[in-house]
């Protein structure tokens, strides 16, 4: 059947500048520039990932919209007529990649921070100490401690805790959805930052091993490399039962991305499709979780805490508390922005709640049934930057997750093609010439330099409201104000109206 | 030297911290009494070891094991196996629901029934290939999801009008193969498997596990291969190649 899409964008080549050297031809991943005695573009073929403009010595490449590919009308948007031409020409589910781009309101965004102003002096943190460590894990009721002659010891035995320098792991991510380097830029990055890594569902890759003391590593339905020693080889593992972008779905990596090193690391035939169940067919209730839990922790004998994660959806409050009780010494939420390698667009673009939502719920209602000391919670879906991070610890999060900023710190101009294997900056794909070209030590360093400038910008946030460490604006809700927000979304949030004082 | 536990009202923790503790000083084989449902033992034992249970041991025996040898003199229950990379288990009974689940090596030899979803996600690599021999009859989503690895299912001492097994068998199964011992009626099918002849290399699978099967349980051979098999296989490692829109 011929295709009737038309092209979603016009890529414009600037001939009186271009020097014909074909760089753009070779760094297009997806057969959008061809060279016949001079660069042409094949506008279908481009998916606005910016390869080409970005490596364009002479700056002779735009790429546009393509504006009136379709005839304006305000209900029958672009996107909306371009799924329906995909699906009549080939009945197929769509998939997507990355997270929600739908309009919705950015709750983030109508959040404000408080600060000190005379009556409570501000701190200057380039001169004093500000503290960002943070520890994940079990913490207990109480702590009692044995007086022996004025020598005091702590009695209450402690459970595994995780120390982080600063309130910020990488996020999920499989190596499958993204390539090796990708994962060693991460693994560096969270060693040299003092923070996890995680390693997603297609198990630890050897050359990784080393980094163990700050890697967590998966547990997902599939049980992919999932093996005693891969288990041991962690600072924590992870029951993965949701994720953001798919809350309820399986996984699915084609055949295609199934080569030699992810057939040795996920323990599978090169070339077959690796399929996740939707659920884990071991878990049908909050028993069968702690069943799980209790397993990983028989087979880590007790030394590393186990999280468990969920998306956020409706129920996610009476979900989190179940997972305590069950066991969970850390729970990750992901909300309905976060991202994915390949998903159903119609579940990604629909299903879930936002993850601002979804935190305050479960912070409240761990604190209301006197758990909330069981546990750590991660925030994850979509955390853009440091304000961000800022606002989901004063809403209840013990550290944050990033997944697609680590991504675009890494190269990812989020074209959202990661589904096709074609990522022409080397990071969702499994083509080996395309994975060249991250290079592990450039993208670890580029993630540092991203947590360093967001450490120091909490570290200004916590000056400013006059407390020294990030514990203490860890559920400080009093210090947030919503702007723009109705009354309901204000009162789930916890949160005060900007114009109220105490 | 053989350690025996007397397992009467001891909590699973403390078992199996006993029993880890012991390995850890090399200690190679442990005889376990009165055992009553305490769960998770033999999980994550890297070691070669024996284990002799007497009684019945609680969910996910095996879980994650590698390498060691366990013999249950009754029935067992859920989640045998589970997730398991290498070992030998020898069942003198039944055992319940989600055995073997993404089970990667080592065998499983089970003498009674087992419950639903038998060998669910069991997937091999290489020279890692996982078998279940299971005795007795098998309830629904016997395979599903399976991507690799052997299962047989030989029916031994059923009614006449009991079935083998349930229905949805080999759902979503895209490798691996499973022999059932008779007739499967088409309907009780996923729609990911066929039925197929045995060729030479079945027979000589068969030939060499089901002799190990007879050994340990005391069935006889001949008379177990008097009546034929039938072979189910995937129909595509790639089930849901075609279910996308780019």
């Amino acid at each position: 059947m011929a295709s009737q899409l038309p092209p979603e964008f016009i890529v414009k080549i600037d001939y009186d500048h271009c020097r014909r050297c074909r760089r753009c031809v070779m760094n297009c991943s997806f057969g959008c520039m061809q060279f016949k005695d001079k660069v042409v573009p094949d506008h279908k073929k481009c998916v606005a990932c910016h390869r080409c403009v970005t490596f364009c010595p002479e700056s002779a490449i735009t790429i546009a919209k393509n504006e009136l590919a379709y005839k304006e009308n305000a209900n029958w948007l672009p996107e909306v007529r371009q799924n329906i031409l995909k699906q009549a020409e080939t009945g197929g589910i769509l998939l997507a990649g990355m997270g929600n781009p739908r309009p919705f309101q950015i709750l983030w965004d109508h959040m404000l921070i408080d600060a000190c102003q005379v009556t409570n002096p501000s701190i200057d943190p380039l001169r004093e100490p500000m503290e960002l460590r943070t520890y994940l894990g079990k913490k207990p009721n109480l702590l009692e401690f044995t007086d022996r002659n004025g020598e005091v010891d702590l009695a209450t035995t402690l459970q595994p805790q995780i120390k982080l320098d600063v309130p910020i792991v990488f996020a999920a991510m499989s190596y499958g959805a993204i390539s090796l380097n990708a994962h060693k830029a991460l693994a560096l990055a969270a060693k040299r930052s003092g923070t996890l890594m995680n390693t997603g569902e297609g198990g630890l890759h050897e050359d990784l091993y080393s980094y163990a003391g700050n890697i967590i590593v998966q547990v997902a339905s599939g049980r992919f490399g999932v093996h005693s020693e891969y288990l041991n080889t962690s600072a924590m593992v992870e029951i993965k039962i949701g994720q953001g972008a798919k809350p309820g779905i399986g996984g699915h990596l084609p055949g295609e991305k199934v080569g030699e090193e992810i057939s040795k690391t996920r323990m599978i035939p090169a070339g077959t499709d690796a399929l996740s169940p939707a659920p884990h067919h071991d878990i049908y209730s909050i028993e069968d979780l702690s069943q799980l839990i209790y397993a990983i922790k028989e087979a880590t004998d007790y030394t590393k805490p186990v999280g468990v994660k969920i998306s956020a959806v409706h129920n996610v409050a009476a979900i989190a508390s179940g997972i305590v009780r069950a066991g969970a010494d850390v729970v990750t939420i992901d909300g309905f922005r976060g991202g994915t390698g390949a998903t159903p667009m119609v579940i990604r673009d629909n299903v879930g709640i936002p993850i601002e939502l979804a935190l305050a719920a479960v912070d409240q209602r761990l604190r209301d049934e006197g758990i909330r000391n069981n546990a750590s919670i991660l925030c994850a879906g979509s955390i853009r930057n440091s304000a961000d991070v800022a606002k989901a610890i004063a809403l209840g999060a013990d550290a944050v997750v990033i997944g697609t900023a680590a991504l675009v710190a890494m190269g990812c101009r989020v074209c959202q093609n990661c589904y096709t294997g074609n990522c022409a900056w080397g990071i969702a794909t499994q083509k080996p010439e395309l994975v060249r070209r991250l290079d592990p030590q450039v993208g670890s360093e580029r993630l540092s330099n991203l947590l360093k400038a967001w450490g120091n910008e909490l570290r200004e946030i916590l000056g400013s409201l006059g407390v020294n460490s990030i514990e203490s604006l860890r559920g400080s809700r009093e210090r947030l104000r919503g702007i723009n927000l109705d009354e309901q979304t204000l009162k789930l949030l916890g949160i005060k109206p900007a114009g109220i004082g105490q | 030297m053989v350690m025996r536990i007397d397992c009467k009202g001891m909590y699973y923790r403390i078992l199996n911290k006993i029993i880890r503790d012991a390995i850890n000083e090399g200690e190679t084989e442990f005889i376990l009494d009165n055992v009553n449902g305490q769960r998770y033992i033999g999980n994550g034992i890297n070691n070669d070891v024996k284990i002799t249970i007497n009684g019945v041991p609680g969910n996910d025996l095996a879980m994650f094991m590698n390498g060691s040898y366990i013999t249950v003199n009754a029935n067992a229950q859920d989640g045998v196996s589970n997730t398991m990379n290498a070992g030998e288990i020898i069942i003198h009974g039944n055992a319940g629901d989600v055995v073997g689940y993404g089970m990667r090596g080592g065998k499983l030899y089970i003498k009674g029934d087992v419950g639903y979803r038998t060998g669910i996600h069991m997937k091999e690599y290489k020279k890692k290939v996982p078998l279940i021999i299971v005795g007795g009859t098998a309830g629904d989503f016997f395979g599903e999801y399976m991507a690799g690895g052997i299962m047989i299912l030989l029916g031994l001492d059923k009614n006449e009008d009991t079935p083998i097994v349930g229905d949805c068998i080999g759902t979503g199964m895209h490798g691996g193969v499973i022999y059932v011992r008779g007739e499967i009626e088409e309907h009780t099918l996923g729609k990911e498997v066929s039925v197929f002849n045995l060729d030479k290399k079945d027979e000589k699978i068969l030939n060499k596990y089901l002799k190990e099967y007879c050994d340990y349980f005391g069935f006889d051979f001949d008379e177990l291969m008097s009546k034929p098999f039938i072979k189910l296989l995937p129909i595509s490692s790639r089930p849901y190649g075609n279910l996308y829109a780019y």
